[in-house]
């Protein structure tokens, strides 16, 4: 029993964390899919071999598993990077290899984008040169749409740096109906979000931290009352039993354990909680300054807010955990 | 990541499962705080012992099996799934061995824990006083000293004494020098409650059981050896371990885990009495369950591999007693109106509703968590 990163997770996790330290900066973010400076991200974590996280040696990947996928993505989630990022590195490893595309996002030529709930409502779409499309809930089919010559328009979303987009009109070039694989691409975009919420709702943290050590307001710093205080606290509970039970899905997919599903469920419903959570303390305790575009708490919150609503809300995996636990749950399970 | 047990440790687990399920008691045994349930609590305790269960992390030299913390917790786990009896002992096991092994003389440690350990002394907690709650630097009690016998002289008043009316000996502070403020100047003892001067009166907790007494000190006389650790180093003596009992030797995920099972086992039973908005509640402490039992995880592995956890066992009160107390609610309200019944669930909805107040409020943990894990200004 050893419930923490070995020494090689740690070291990618740290070489992931300096790159997106120096290259996804809050003007990154702001800059967004498709600037150079997000061109020039995409390029680095390419060059670390992200984009190979987990596919197999033999096929030019690093041959690795959830265990270093849950540090690099809840880093990810920490610099809110504007890119389609569970989706390309979590969710289409294993799915393109009867595509001949995997080459190319190996190679970083192709960024990969997924729609499980096949609706064509697209985050960093305009990036996103394949469609992962359906599978919701790990079962159906998952389109593999080509987005050459498709159509995309622009959604107005909460989150401006969201570059959500209506997608239609691609060219359908494989279709995936093998069960395991479907379920597994499931599993590990819910992992994948729940990983970016640990990291999101870190960030809003530190940054309210800091601010209210150096805000004052009485002649005192505001950190110094207790409301605030204690605000921040019942966040930081949040996420720090959020955070383990994130760890503890990505082991349970890297070691194949028939509960997964379970415990992947319990990881996406309290990340979720957390970040909201988590969100609404830190920008109270900040006061007015955080209720603007200006300030950088809102790249963090609203790709907080958006990620939990993603890949099944609190509420959906609750709803599925209850199932699995034999509870009277009601009807049928909520769509998404 | 290994979340694996090793075949040594799974061994020990066999064991402690066998063990448990030939000799838990088949029917509960009657409220460890009353005179008559504790009396039978004690013959468990006994049992216990006589197998070498009752302090497995000890050494083996005390009645311990020298177990890991893994092990430990593979116990506790194993001990709450059997259905086993509340530890009627367990302020002396966890709360005053942890200070002994820290502090205590080679004499203290080889006299009291073998004893501790055999249910043979029984351990209260005298910190709170009247005037001295949160606030636990504003004691007043005091030892006087009494040179020519060669020791202390005890006067003033504890409460909220968990047991004390059933225990044997009390572990407590009291101030030593009297120009002394606050936190300085205090003492840590080791009291037997036979001592003439020393008087007891027990008095009922909410759900109507004797659980609580007030300590009467009259120039009770104690000898030098009563003094844990240094002479008005109390207070650092009695901080030392104050993670054990907010963290999580008091309250192992095993409690919680077999709690939150018990919960959808309730629900699973009674589908006429849920509602999608309660199994949703049952499925949330479920999660919150596996939650503390996995936070638990990466903590022991922190200690083990001594990464000091400091005032991160603050976020473990906080955190399982607003469990337990949410664990309990949903329980209620699936019972409906049987809830007004006397059970193990009201009873344990009744006692959740203490943890965000003793071993340091919530409030106070949320203080230490903002001051000493976020670093916010004291003031
Ligand atoms: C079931 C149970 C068992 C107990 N067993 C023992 C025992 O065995 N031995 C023992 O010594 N004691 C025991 N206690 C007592 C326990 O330690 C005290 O109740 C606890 O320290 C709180 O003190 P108080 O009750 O005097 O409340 P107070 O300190 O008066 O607090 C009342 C309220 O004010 C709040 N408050 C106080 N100070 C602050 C502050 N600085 N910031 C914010 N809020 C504040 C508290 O959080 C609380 O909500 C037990 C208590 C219970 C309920």
């Amino acid at each position: 029993m050893r419930f923490a990163l070995t020494t090689e997770q740690q070291e990618l996790h740290q070489v992931v964390a300096q790159l997106l330290g120096d290259a996804c900066t809050p003007d990154v973010v702001r800059a967004g899919t498709g600037s150079p400076q997000a061109d020039r991200l995409y390029a680095g974590l390419v060059d670390l071999g992200a984009t190979g996280l987990l596919v197999d040696e033999e096929a030019g990947g690093l041959g690795l598993d959830e265990n270093y996928l849950v540090p690099v993505l809840v880093e990810i989630g920490r610099a809110a990077a504007p890119l389609p990022l569970v989706d390309t590195l979590a969710v289409a490893p294993g799915l393109l290899s009867a595509t001949g595309r995997a080459e190319d996002v190996l190679a970083g030529t192709v960024c990969v984008a997924a729609d499980p709930v096949g609706n064509g409502l697209v985050r960093f779409g305009s990036r996103a040169d394949l469609l992962l499309q359906g599978g919701w809930g790990g079962s159906g089919v998952i389109r593999v749409v080509d987005l050459a010559g498709a159509q995309r328009e622009p959604q107005a979303a909460v989150d401006p740096a969201a570059d959500l987009q209506r997608i239609s009109f691609g060219t359908i070039i494989a279709e995936i109906d093998d069960p395991a694989l479907v379920r597994t691409a499931w599993l590990r975009g819910v992992l994948g979000s729940a990983a970016e919420l640990v990291g999101l709702s870190r960030r809003m943290l530190d940054l309210t931290v800091g601010y209210v050590k150096e805000r004052q307001q009485f002649g005192v710093p505001i950190g110094s009352f207790q409301a605030v205080k204690h605000h921040l606290a019942s966040a930081l509970l949040a996420v720090e039993f959020a955070a383990p039970t994130v760890s503890a899905a990505g082991y349970a997919l890297a070691t194949g354990d028939e509960q997964a599903s379970v415990a992947v469920a319990t990881a996406k419903a309290l990340a979720s909680d957390a970040a909201v959570q988590v969100a609404r303390a830190t920008l109270q305790c900040h006061g007015a300054i955080a209720y603007t575009t200006e300030y950088d708490w809102q790249l963090f919150a609203k790709r907080a807010w958006a990620v939990a609503a993603q890949w099944g809300t609190a509420a959906w995996h609750r709803d599925a955990v209850a199932r699995a636990l034999g509870l009277p749950a009601s009807g049928t399970s909520p769509a998404h | 990541m290994d979340l694996s047990w090793s075949d040594s440790e799974q061994a020990f687990r066999a064991e402690a499962r066998d063990w448990l399920a030939g000799h838990v008691p088949a029917r509960p045994l009657p409220s460890g705080d009353t005179a008559e349930g504790f009396a039978a609590h004690l013959e468990w305790e006994r049992a216990l012992h006589a197998d070498r269960w009752s302090v497995v992390s000890w050494p083996e030299a005390y009645g311990g099996r020298d177990a890991s913390l893994w092990e430990w917790l593979i116990f506790e786990e194993e001990y709450y799934r059997a259905g086993a009896p509340q530890r009627v002992t367990q302020n002396g096991i966890f709360l005053l061995a942890p200070t002994l092994f820290a502090f205590g003389s080679r004499q203290q440690q080889d006299t009291l824990l073998p004893r501790m350990a055999a249910a043979q002394d029984l351990w209260c907690q005298g910190w709170s006083e009247p005037g001295a709650g949160s606030d636990l630097a504003g004691i007043r009690s005091a030892a006087v000293r009494d040179e020519q016998a060669g020791g202390w002289r005890l006067s003033g008043q504890k409460t909220w004494t968990t047991r004390g009316a059933f225990c044997t000996h009390l572990f407590g502070l009291f101030r030593t020098d009297p120009q002394a403020q606050r936190h300085h100047g205090l003492t840590y003892f080791l009291v037997p409650l036979d001592t003439e001067g020393v008087t007891v009166r027990g008095f009922d907790r909410l759900d109507g059981d004797e659980g609580f007494a007030e300590v009467f000190f009259t120039d009770a006389f104690v000898p030098d050896s009563a003094v844990l650790g240094g002479l008005n180093e109390g207070w650092k003596v009695a901080m030392a371990t104050t993670g054990s009992e907010r963290g999580l030797t008091l309250r192992s995920p095993g409690r919680f885990l077999q709690a939150a099972d018990r919960l959808v086992e309730l629900a699973a039973s009674n589908p006429e009495s849920s509602t999608p908005v309660l199994t949703d509640r049952v499925v949330r402490s479920w999660m919150q369950a596996q939650a503390y039992q996995q936070f638990t995880l990466a903590q022991v592995t922190d200690i083990v591999e001594e990464r000091p956890t400091g005032a991160r066992s603050s976020l473990n009160k906080v955190y399982w007693s607003e469990l337990d107390i949410e664990l309990h609610e949903t329980a209620m309200e699936l019972l409906g109106p049987d809830a007004q019944l006397d059970s193990d669930w009201s009873r344990g909805f009744q006692f959740s509703l203490a943890g965000p107040i003793y071993a340091g409020t919530n409030e106070i943990q949320r203080n230490i968590i903002a001051e000493r894990v976020l670093g916010l200004p004291r003031k």
